[in-house]
């Protein structure tokens, strides 16, 4: 079981030597047979109800006094069956599915969904709507960060960093609310471009937020980078190298983490990430310490990402903000008391919805998570023949047997906290 | 990419909106996945999607009938898309998502057609990362996983019966328990 990483990507001196992925099932961590004839290993229920384990989590661990000697990950409690109801939905109301798959991301979700419908359209985007759907999804990364941030270090007793990660994310969700009508579940990505015009009022107040947050960066790692307990408890924790990290499957800040440099948004860019300036924070610790940091630094660089966008925006306005393809696109609303034809085409398209020309397309971005995929098959029709998500929070859990290894019982949470998996994503 | 040639079990090779799709013969998958991952550098498995093709282009198109050779979308009285979909050599897709993880970054589709029942070999020897994927083939699409050494329900109760993302999967009518019909 090995992998091979490329050595100009990743550090120069490994974590660990070889391979901690347990045999012979990767994602469990068995109790040592001398271990387990000893008598003392009690094995606990951690979860599905807990409030240390980021949702309806299920952990079976054995436990020898403190020490973890097996774990593993239980899952399917929020299972709710989003890829056979989307193959009963058209595509245009799919749409609403892949946000509440992963409710933290959710614009992130829904645009790789929308991209592997353009995909297999042929479509082309304004470069307006291009912007605005990059400027979102950094947003959202930045959301989704805080919320991590927050929740992770609440479950270690900084609970006072819940309050200011929460305190920021709620001025994100006022600027959705502002762009979209909705705090979460937005909805703004449409097959084409954007459900509606970027209202008046946007640019200024998401300018204030950018002249706010690298302040509000500060004081958190103000509160916790150098705290000591902060980094004892998250210091040398949950160990992955970058060879076990890419044979797992790991992606986003778990695998820069340990020291990769890889991230979609540069080797493989999508929307306007070739045209803006940002760095790939990389961290070569392979701990929970060296994931805390690579979320703290890739905020900043959201941060930075938003206002390149916004510089561009700015300068956009009256540019069409969908395509002008009136087979997909709904047609504009002053269109339908004059003209019979948009008023047919908006009729088709709201009752029988676009069909889609046959064929399979995956779509890969950086979600705040890792790679977040989407794979779409169509028959030609106006449904999906079948959509799969390749969710980077169910892969994250795989890893949770590896990282395990020599971890006491408090050290757990920390290393589950980690790895920012969020249950309806893995669930799906 | 002729070097797709060598790969043990080849079918054929496909490049449609962009991607590489390769097929290769079930048997052999293993054997072609280890080659894909030390001769070609494909180290990253991104996803194992399984799909069920029964009943694929019977439905019509959104009530057309379709032909084979479609209509033409510009010309008048015409709807669209109307082609009746390509016949596909057997009921399941196993599609693996394969990445490079290095200095030139590119994606594979490798692809195994199987009939129901028909075992295909797990591939978590060559990429650990397949425990959870081939696990969920198995519950919501029921493929046949052979040789995984902890195959078992994973998103479903280990009691479900059926496999809910195929095809002839009832929609609906499921019997309810203490309905007082029992």
């Amino acid at each position: 079981m090995t992998a091979i990483a490329p050595r100009s990507l990743t550090s120069r001196r490994p974590i660990y030597e070889g391979t901690r992925i347990p045999s012979p099932i990767p994602t469990v961590l068995q109790t040592p047979p001398d271990i387990q004839a000893t008598g003392d290993v009690l094995t606990v229920n951690f979860g599905p109800n807990h409030p240390s384990t980021h949702g309806v989590l299920r952990l079976i661990v054995d436990l020898y006094g403190e020490d973890v000697t097996g774990v593993e990950a239980v899952i399917g409690y929020l299972h709710t069956g989003f890829e056979k109801n989307m193959e009963a939905k058209t595509w245009w109301k799919c749409v609403t599915y892949p946000e509440r798959i992963d409710y933290v991301s959710f614009q992130n979700n829904e645009y790789v969904f929308v991209a592997a419908v353009e995909k297999l359209l042929q479509l082309e985007i304004p470069p307006k709507a291009t912007w605005m759907r990059t400027l979102l999804c950094e947003l959202n990364r930045i959301h989704s960060h805080l919320v991590w941030l927050g929740t992770s270090a609440l479950e270690l007793g900084a609970i006072s960093m819940f309050w200011y990660a929460f305190r920021e994310r709620e001025q994100i969700l006022d600027l959705f609310e502002l762009v979209t009508g909705y705090r979460m579940h937005t909805r703004y990505f449409q097959v084409g471009g954007l459900a509606e015009d970027i209202p008046r009022g946007f640019y200024p107040e998401c300018r204030r937020f950018c002249d706010w947050m690298p302040r509000a960066i500060d004081d958190y790692e103000t509160l916790l980078s150098r705290n000591k307990i902060w980094l004892e408890r998250t210091g040398g924790l949950g160990l992955l190298s970058a060879e076990d990290a890419i044979a797992l499957g790991q992606s986003g800040p778990v695998l820069r983490g340990s020291g990769v440099d890889w991230d979609l948004r540069k080797t493989q860019p999508y929307l306007a990430y070739h045209q803006v300036d940002f760095r790939v924070p990389v961290y070569h610790a392979g701990d929970v310490y060296s994931r805390y940091r690579v979320h703290m630094d890739e905020m900043r660089e959201s941060v930075r990402i938003v206002e390149q966008c916004l510089d561009r925006l700015e300068h956009m306005d009256g540019e069409p903000w969908i395509a002008d393809d009136r087979k997909v696109v709904l047609p504009p609303r002053h269109e339908l008391h004059t003209s019979m034809e948009s008023l047919i085409h908006h009729f088709k398209i709201v009752t029988e919805g676009f069909r889609v020309p046959e064929g399979e397309a995956y779509v890969a971005i950086e979600s705040p998570r890792g790679e977040l995929g989407c794979y779409v098959c169509s028959d030609g029709g106006p449904k999906p023949w079948r959509v799969k998500f390749r969710a980077p929070s169910f892969v994250a859990l795989e890893a949770a047997a590896t990282l395990m290894k020599d971890a006491l019982i408090a050290d757990m949470i920390a290393i589950v906290g980690s790895l920012d998996t969020v249950m309806g994503e893995v669930d799906r | 990419m002729s070097e797709l040639e060598a790969v043990p079990g080849y079918v054929e090779e496909r490049v449609h909106v962009g991607e590489t799709t390769l097929v290769v013969e079930p048997g052999e998958l293993l054997d072609a996945a280890r080659y894909l991952r030390d001769e070609l550098g494909f180290n990253f498995l991104s996803d194992v999607t399984a799909v069920d093709y029964l009943g694929w282009g019977s439905a019509g198109v959104s009530g057309y009938i379709g032909t084979a050779s479609g209509r033409d979308l510009n010309s008048p009285m015409t709807q669209g898309y109307q082609v009746v979909p390509l016949a596909k050599p057997k009921r399941f897709a196993l599609n693996y998502h394969l990445l490079s993880i290095s200095e030139e970054p590119r994606r594979l589709r490798l692809q195994a057609w199987l009939d129901e029942g028909e075992p295909v070999p797990s591939v978590i020897p060559v990429w650990p990362t397949a425990d959870f994927h081939e696990r969920e083939a198995f519950d919501l699409m029921g493929i046949a996983i052979e040789g995984h050494p902890n195959l078992r329900r994973i998103l479903l109760d280990d009691d479900w019966e059926g496999h809910p993302l195929r095809k002839d999967y009832p929609l609906g009518g499921e019997p309810v328990r203490f309905s007082g019909e029992e």
